[in-house]
């Protein structure tokens, strides 16, 4: 897990556990975080294939302006998952290409 | 209808909204992000200059206290709402995940900020391989890890104070890789991580970042003074995680929209918006302010922000311009302050030259 539970200067206050489903299997996340934050916690780093060449992408702003990081959230394609809160239960999956979001 | 409509709660929005409505102007900020403070709450360090600009004190406190400063003064702050166009008139159109509609200001302030450089090699685009404000993002503020083992590459200030921050965080990182051949940020910041432990490598680059699926390795190379890469120089560093911390470019989108005279200084980032010494546009009641003025730091784009929400009241006639210079006065010799000595220099002059060129062409509206 690379979840910082101690810092020199910052006050981490833990929060409540919740889950969330990647590619179909439950994982733990913290409320608060975002869905990028709670996968890279869980050791996820690849989250979208890029539509031609079926390339790997990740975080690579992580403040929500350069949409690599987008990924299929609940059904929904493109989802900036930087800036997109994770929620009990939500359903995060790899995005193929569009996602659907040509269709 | 509001009198100042200010696009970006980052510092120099924040400053330009304060200083219009306490001069008594109703004030809007519009930002798309879920949090207003801009990147003031990553930043932990801190930071430098007199007593005027919170010397000491740490970025998130001050954008602790430029929130309450804006509460009290009565300015309103819309977040999530990403401005999408500007029209003729004032008009201002943003949307949220809900709706779009139509704002209407008597002045506009554009303080959109900036965004990173990206920087080109083999492997750029794999995961692992972010900015360096992603990385304080995530263990500043989202408090988890990106990686376990960096490579930062940049050797200014956000380099630094990133790579430092990095290893607050639990991480190693195992080289600054700076092209020049001397680093270019701040001593103090480059000694902080040589005593830590972490090789500055100038005069080398990145060539490749290595893995099948995410970033594994990255080989950086020496590189000759035409910043050639020397063959046979390459080394590989095993690592998980890249910062490219290459610069800040403006986001000059809306201000081009709008129509605003383009001004082109390298020195300061790039393309922006053609201003005077009071932030004006080249549109008439357009004024801007921050690193859309110019890539400086959060100081400086504060005092910007103060100037220009103090010139928009004083074109709202909610300030004598007595009143106002007096005011303006203060914030430029602040202002001055932080634009000294060897790195200051540089931005003092370039700016001089886009206030003079702004002076002498006759076609500013």
């Amino acid at each position: 897990m690379r979840r910082i539970t101690e810092h020199p200067i910052l006050i981490i206050e833990d929060t409540e556990e919740l889950t969330f489903y990647y590619e179909g299997s439950p994982l733990t996340a913290r409320r608060g975080d975002t869905i990028a934050a709670a996968l890279i916690d869980n050791g996820i780093r690849a989250f979208r294939e890029t539509p031609k060449r079926h390339e790997t992408r990740g975080l690579y702003c992580g403040i929500g302006q350069c949409s690599d990081c987008v990924m299929v959230v609940n059904g929904r394609p493109n989802v900036r998952t930087c800036v997109t809160l994770v929620e009990e239960g939500m359903r995060v999956e790899v995005q193929k290409g569009t996602g659907g979001a040509d269709r | 209808m509001y009198d100042v409509i200010v696009v970006g709660a980052g510092p120099a929005g924040l400053g330009a909204a304060i200083e219009a409505a306490k001069a008594g102007a109703s004030v809007l900020i519009l930002d798309e992000n879920d949090r207003p403070g801009g990147q003031l709450f990553k930043q932990i360090h801190k930071f430098f200059g007199s007593g005027d600009h919170y010397a000491g004190t740490r970025g998130f406190r001050i954008g602790e206290n430029l929130l309450k400063e804006a509460a009290d003064a009565g300015v309103e702050i819309k977040l999530s709402t990403r401005v999408w166009g500007l029209y003729p008139g004032g008009i201002v159109a943003a949307a949220t995940e809900e709706e779009s509609r139509l704002y209407h200001g008597r002045y506009l302030i554009l303080a959109t900020g900036a965004s990173e450089n990206s920087l080109v090699f083999k492997g750029n685009t794999l995961p692992g391989v972010i900015t360096a404000g992603a990385a304080q993002t995530m263990v500043n503020i989202r408090h988890v890890r990106p990686g376990e083992t960096a490579v930062v590459v940049g050797s200014g200030n956000v380099g630094l104070i990133v790579s430092y921050q990095l290893m607050q965080a639990g991480m190693d990182v195992a080289a600054i890789v700076e092209a020049a051949p001397e680093v270019t940020g701040y001593a103090v910041h480059a000694a902080k991580v040589r005593r830590a432990g972490v090789p500055i490598l100038t005069s080398h680059t990145v060539v490749e970042g290595r893995g099948e699926r995410e970033l594994e390795a990255v080989v950086i190379a020496e590189v000759d003074d035409r910043f050639r890469v020397i063959p046979g120089t390459e080394q590989t560093i095993k690592a998980d995680t890249l910062c490219v911390a290459v610069g800040l470019t403006p986001r000059t989108e809306l201000s081009a929209i709008a129509g605003c005279r383009m001004a082109y200084s390298p020195a300061l980032g790039g393309r922006i918006p053609a201003h005077n010494e009071d932030l004006e546009t080249t549109k008439p009641g357009i004024l801007i302010a921050g690193d859309l003025s110019g890539i400086e730091e959060a100081s400086t784009a504060l005092d910007e922000g103060r100037l220009a929400g103090t010139k928009a009241a004083e074109g709202l006639g909610l300030l004598t311009p007595a009143a106002a210079e007096t005011r303006k006065a203060l914030i430029r010799n602040r202002i001055a302050a932080l634009r000294q000595g060897r790195f200051g220099d540089k931005r003092r002059i370039a700016k001089q030259v886009l206030w003079d060129e702004y002076k002498n062409r006759g076609d500013n509206t």
